[in-house]
């Protein structure tokens, strides 16, 4: 016992150093955090003061230059954005993974995983302008007049299924082999060897993909204003045009003053919500399904 | 608590750096020993020309820094009111309420009817675009053109060219039935490009570059008049406005000098090639 205290105190100066610079780093972290959503209530308080939190729901249209301020029918063309781009670029981001780890041959599952990763890498302004110039103008053909929700989802569902897809794979990857060889031995097929095996083990990382690409479809904001419209509206269907959050932001922001300004905050306020809403929901749900029924 | 006490040090490091980087001390004493910095701020229409001006005003005037900055007509308006900045620059007219400020136009900017350049559509009176933008005609038909949907591209809250828009064919914006809406003059031109149903409003110094370098749109005239850069300058054009130096009192010392400078036949060829219209033809 005393060796091994005297052990720490030989050690504790750059124990001390370290261990300080570490909580100095974290705190910062933390700190930027808190910054940013002090920033956010501060500019937008002039808009709770002088409109009122319930005015943000209850107003009927967003018309911020003629005293109109509804944000509702962005939060829901946000939500529905992304929630359509999550179902979309799950089952092709796990899927691809689980083709490029076991079902394509070495060469072209390393190729793929490469253009993949290439995929993750391009800046949203070009796929935004590839769906402007390409996307919107073949669904205006189809199903007039072209920007729309379901502009936004595919666009988004491309954008985030890299995401998916390498998280699901790098997990799927550190599945123990030994798993693998019992399955085979106890006479699995590929198929159920992978929905019974391989899937339940890796699922906090596939879970852990999809709310990472989640976010970043919640935040995406050039590719989406530029191939949803920007009508505000609540969309009756996939061929409405719709305005997000983030979309509301980056087109008035440039020009707003007084209460406009402070109600695009309160815009960045309402996102902060919903991004916390999913960490929250993500947090239930891997207490309720992953861990209970991984073991 | 050693903690908290660390916690509240650690606080006001963020804090101080904070401060530092917004209102940096360094960048006043700098702008001091180099000599006089004029900032102007506001239209993001006016700000590549007004800085491509500036340029070549340092290179006359040495020792002195123009800095532009966007951020909106109203902002360049309520920049010159606050003295955040020396110049506001407004892509239209001063308004009654704003008379007290001293107004100088440096150019002029025509806002331009757009259609794809494959609509048989080729002229559209001003009630048949009101009925169009209030989506009281929603079919190309009811105007001579081809039986397909119109979608109409509109501009957001608070840009001027919206606002001088909506005041010419006497509307609000609550009124307009949009299919798109869209931020800057760029994006309107490649919606309208991309959709051959499509109708949008732009810049006419902008549409006018673009439709001459292959883009697929077409400028339509209004009340009869062509939408160009020369009916613009004429002032028969009836949907332009003028690009105008803002400040809060009588322009004197280098606000004067610059603004001058602005004004004269020395920025022409700057105008011109922003495809803007200068003021003298």
């Amino acid at each position: 016992m005393i060796s091994s205290s005297s052990n720490i105190s030989s050690r504790s100066k750059g124990d001390f150093l370290l261990s300080w610079s570490v909580r100095l780093l974290a705190l910062t972290t933390g700190g930027l955090l808190l910054l940013v959503v002090a920033f956010l209530f501060h500019e937008s308080w002039p808009a709770l003061q002088h409109i009122g939190l319930s005015r943000f729901f209850s107003d009927p249209d967003w018309y911020p230059t003629d005293n109109s301020y509804r944000l509702t029918s962005m939060v829901w063309g946000t939500i529905l954005a992304t929630t359509g781009a999550v179902l979309l670029a799950s089952p092709l981001g796990i899927l691809s993974a689980l083709f490029c780890h076991f079902y394509a041959p070495p060469l072209l599952g390393r190729w793929y995983r490469h253009m993949v990763e290439l995929l993750a890498g391009i800046p949203s302004v070009v796929f935004g302008f590839w769906g402007l110039v390409v996307l919107v103008p073949m669904i205006g053909r189809w199903h007039p007049p072209g920007p729309s929700l379901l502009a936004g989802i595919l666009i988004l569902t491309f954008m985030i299924m890299p995401t998916i897809m390498l998280v699901a794979h790098t997990s799927i990857a550190h599945v123990p082999v030994a798993y693998i060889h019992s399955a085979s031995a106890l006479g699995f097929s590929r198929w159920s060897m992978m929905w019974h095996v391989i899937l339940p083990t890796s699922k906090v990382g596939i879970f852990t993909g999809i709310l990472l690409g989640m976010a970043r479809a919640l935040g995406e904001t050039m590719a989406v204003l530029m191939v949803c419209g920007n009508v505000v509206q609540t969309p009756s269907h996939l061929f409405d045009p719709i305005r997000t959050l983030t979309a509301n932001i980056a087109l008035e922001m440039a020009y707003a003053l007084g209460d406009h300004r402070a109600a695009l905050f309160m815009s960045g306020l309402f996102l902060m919500g919903l991004v916390v809403l999913v960490v929250c929901m993500a947090e239930a749900l891997r207490h309720r399904n992953i861990y209970v029924a991984t073991k | 608590m050693p903690f908290s006490s660390f916690f509240i040090f650690a606080l006001r490091v963020i804090l101080v750096s904070h401060i530092l980087w917004a209102f940096p001390p360094w960048e006043y004493l700098s702008a001091r020993a180099e000599g006089t910095r004029l900032i102007i701020t506001g239209s993001s229409t006016m700000a590549p020309l007004v800085s491509e001006i500036g340029k070549r005003f340092e290179t006359l005037h040495p020792g002195n820094r123009v800095d532009v900055q966007t951020g909106g007509s109203s902002r360049g308006i309520a920049d010159a009111v606050t003295g955040l900045a020396d110049i506001g620059m407004a892509s239209r007219a001063l308004k009654p309420q704003e008379a007290h400020l001293f107004g100088s136009v440096i150019a002029y900017d025509g806002i331009t009817i757009i259609l794809h350049r494959d609509n048989p559509v080729q002229i559209l009176t001003d009630a048949q675009i009101r009925d169009i933008y209030t989506g009281t005609s929603t079919n190309w038909k009811t105007v001579g053109g081809n039986d397909a949907p119109t979608m109409v591209v509109n501009k957001a809250e608070g840009r001027s060219t919206l606002e001088l828009f909506l005041q010419y064919f006497n509307l609000k914006n609550r009124d307009i039935h949009a299919h798109v809406v869209i931020g800057d003059n760029e994006q309107g031109i490649k919606t309208v490009a991309g959709n051959p149903h499509a109708i949008g409003y732009v810049s006419i110094g902008t549409a006018q570059y673009d439709a001459n370098h292959g883009i697929r749109i077409r400028l339509l005239p209004l009340q009869h008049i062509p939408a160009t850069i020369e009916t613009v300058r004429e002032g028969t054009f009836p949907l332009s406005r003028p690009l105008t130096l803002v400040t809060q009192s009588p322009p004197a010392g280098l606000i004067k000098t610059f603004i001058d400078f602005a004004q004269s036949l020395q920025v022409h060829d700057l105008i011109l090639k922003q495809y803007f219209v200068p003021l003298q033809g």
